[in-house]
């Protein structure tokens, strides 16, 4: 025990820097997946057909594709038609537009479950649709969707550790890193995991007290 | 009562599907008139009603706001909403916002007030229907009659011209009905032009000038409060007034029994 803490101190810096990366991806990407999530929840159950299908189209279509794949067509993909990102601009973006697919449908379902009657409503006191939705429904799917929500922005904050394979020095790229010059990759893992349990702890309790805040009264 | 025409409904008719629901409906509502709408469920009375501010499509016919049309192509729907009061049986209390955010909401959104003006009116407005106490609870922490009066609250701060009431009594309790018809009168006395579809047939008969009685999409008869009740000159609306009449005597019999 003593050893492995020994060896692990001097990474612990880089694991924390790492730690930082996982962090940026995690939090930009989630407020992206959370805004067009919304933007693709409101467009397939308000929008007009062709929109509409377009949005179920991405939808499917990113659900039926591994996060990995979508990385990569960012990654190397994209610069084929002239888009070069970033490593970190693109694992921020491929998580973010699968996020958004996911929270997509959350939402969606929120929606559905407000009571049509809020809407008449909204609308008997003069309010548009658009701010109607705005003001009302979404206000109230929101919370709805939130244990979902909650459920699936901790998934992925584990799911971060895929931008390692674009060689983004993230959490689990920096260890990765760490075991290739050490050859002790059992130990260093362990650290990685153990940082992951902190962080979704954290968050989870971060997440518990968003959710009782804001949990509609019925 | 000036003879000035508020609302004018002309040949309304309305299909769910192939089933006629509203069948060549005609009315007027004169400036300061209350209006009750009687009839047996399923008669077609909440799709009347919310035909007349816009929240249900009409397939023929035409309605006026005064000189608006609401019907037309173009007509400005919810700027003509926001002249029209609704209140729903089922309240429909914005359930995320709090008594004053309920209020607050068309005050700030619609009317476009600024926030000292609009909270003057959320409490001028809660203190007219007996709730100022309750302006930082939430839906689900009143009574359904707060909630109902709290939702003729939110209508009013609109300042409309006219008050659409669907059946605002017949989700509530016994107990709470009291308290929101107390209300309702208040704005009879204050000259409010209302529109009011309800089983109260008393409250009724006591607020209303004229009384429509509605059956299978059409309407029956209309008259005074007093030709509707106690004088019906149609033989459905008679079985439908002497039926409420014997289903209330057998009420008060069978409560009379039990003590
Ligand atoms: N959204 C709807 N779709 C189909 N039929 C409806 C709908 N709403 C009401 N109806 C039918 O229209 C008729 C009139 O309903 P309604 O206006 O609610 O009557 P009332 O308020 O007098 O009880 C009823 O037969 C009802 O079943
Ligand atoms: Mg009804």
């Amino acid at each position: 025990m003593n050893d492995w803490l020994a060896f692990a101190w001097p990474h612990l810096p880089a694991l924390l820097k790492g730690t930082g990366y996982t962090l940026i991806i995690w939090v930009v990407a989630m407020l992206f997946g959370s805004l067009a999530g919304t933007g693709l929840a409101v467009t397939r159950v308000y929008g007009a057909t062709p929109w509409r299908r377009l949005a179920t189209g991405y939808i499917e279509l990113i659900r039926g594709t591994p996060l990995l794949v979508q990385m990569f067509i960012v990654y190397q993909g994209l610069p084929q038609v002239g888009i070069v990102l970033s490593p970190l601009t693109a694992a921020i973006t491929a998580i973010g537009l699968n996020t958004a697919a996911y929270q997509a449908e959350y939402f969606r379902a929120g929606i559905r479950a407000v009571r049509p009657g809020q809407m008449q409503a909204a609308r008997a006191i003069g309010l548009s649709r658009r701010r109607a939705i705005r003001h009302v429904v979404l206000p109230q799917a929101w919370r709805i969707a939130l244990p979902q929500w909650a459920n699936e922005v901790v998934i992925e904050l584990k799911y971060t550790s895929v931008a390692f394979a674009i060689s983004v020095p993230e959490l689990m790229g920096q260890a990765q890193m760490i075991g290739a010059d050490t050859f002790r990759y059992f130990e260093i893992f362990l650290v990685a995991a153990v940082i992951y349990v902190v962080l979704v702890g954290l968050v989870t309790l971060l997440l518990d007290v968003v959710e009782r805040r804001y949990a509609l009264r019925h | 009562m000036s003879s000035r025409n508020l609302m004018r409904v002309s040949h309304l008719t309305k299909y769910f599907g192939d089933t006629p629901v509203l069948n060549d409906v005609s009315l007027e509502v004169a400036a300061g008139e209350v209006k009750g709408i009687i009839g047996p469920s399923g008669a077609g009375k909440s799709t009347l009603i919310r035909c007349l501010n816009g929240l249900e499509p009409i397939d023929s016919g035409r309605i006026w706001l005064e000189d608006t049309e609401l019907t037309a192509a173009r007509a400005n729907l919810d700027r003509l909403r926001s002249r029209i009061g609704f209140v729903f049986q089922d309240f429909n209390l914005f359930t995320h916002l709090s008594v004053a955010d309920n209020i607050r909401l068309g005050l700030r959104r619609v009317r476009r007030l600024g926030r000292d003006e609009a909270d003057h009116i959320v409490h001028r407005e809660l203190a007219r229907v007996g709730l100022e106490s309750k302006w930082q609870q939430y839906p689900a922490e009143l009574s359904g009659g707060q909630q109902q009066r709290v939702s003729i609250a939110r209508a009013l701060a609109m300042e409309p011209e006219l008050m659409l009431f669907d059946e605002p009594t017949s989700a509530l309790d016994p107990e709470s009905v009291g308290g929101v018809l107390r209300v309702m009168r208040s704005l009879v006395a204050e000259g409010m032009t209302m529109i009011i579809v309800s089983h109260e047939m008393a409250f009724i008969e006591a607020v209303a000038n004229d009384v429509l009685f509605m059956a299978e999409g059409r309407v029956v008869e209309e008259g005074s409060a007093e030709q509707i009740f106690q004088h019906p000159q149609q033989r459905r609306t008679r079985q439908f007034i002497d039926g409420i009449a014997a289903a209330l005597i057998g009420e008060a019999s069978e409560e009379g029994g039990g003590a």
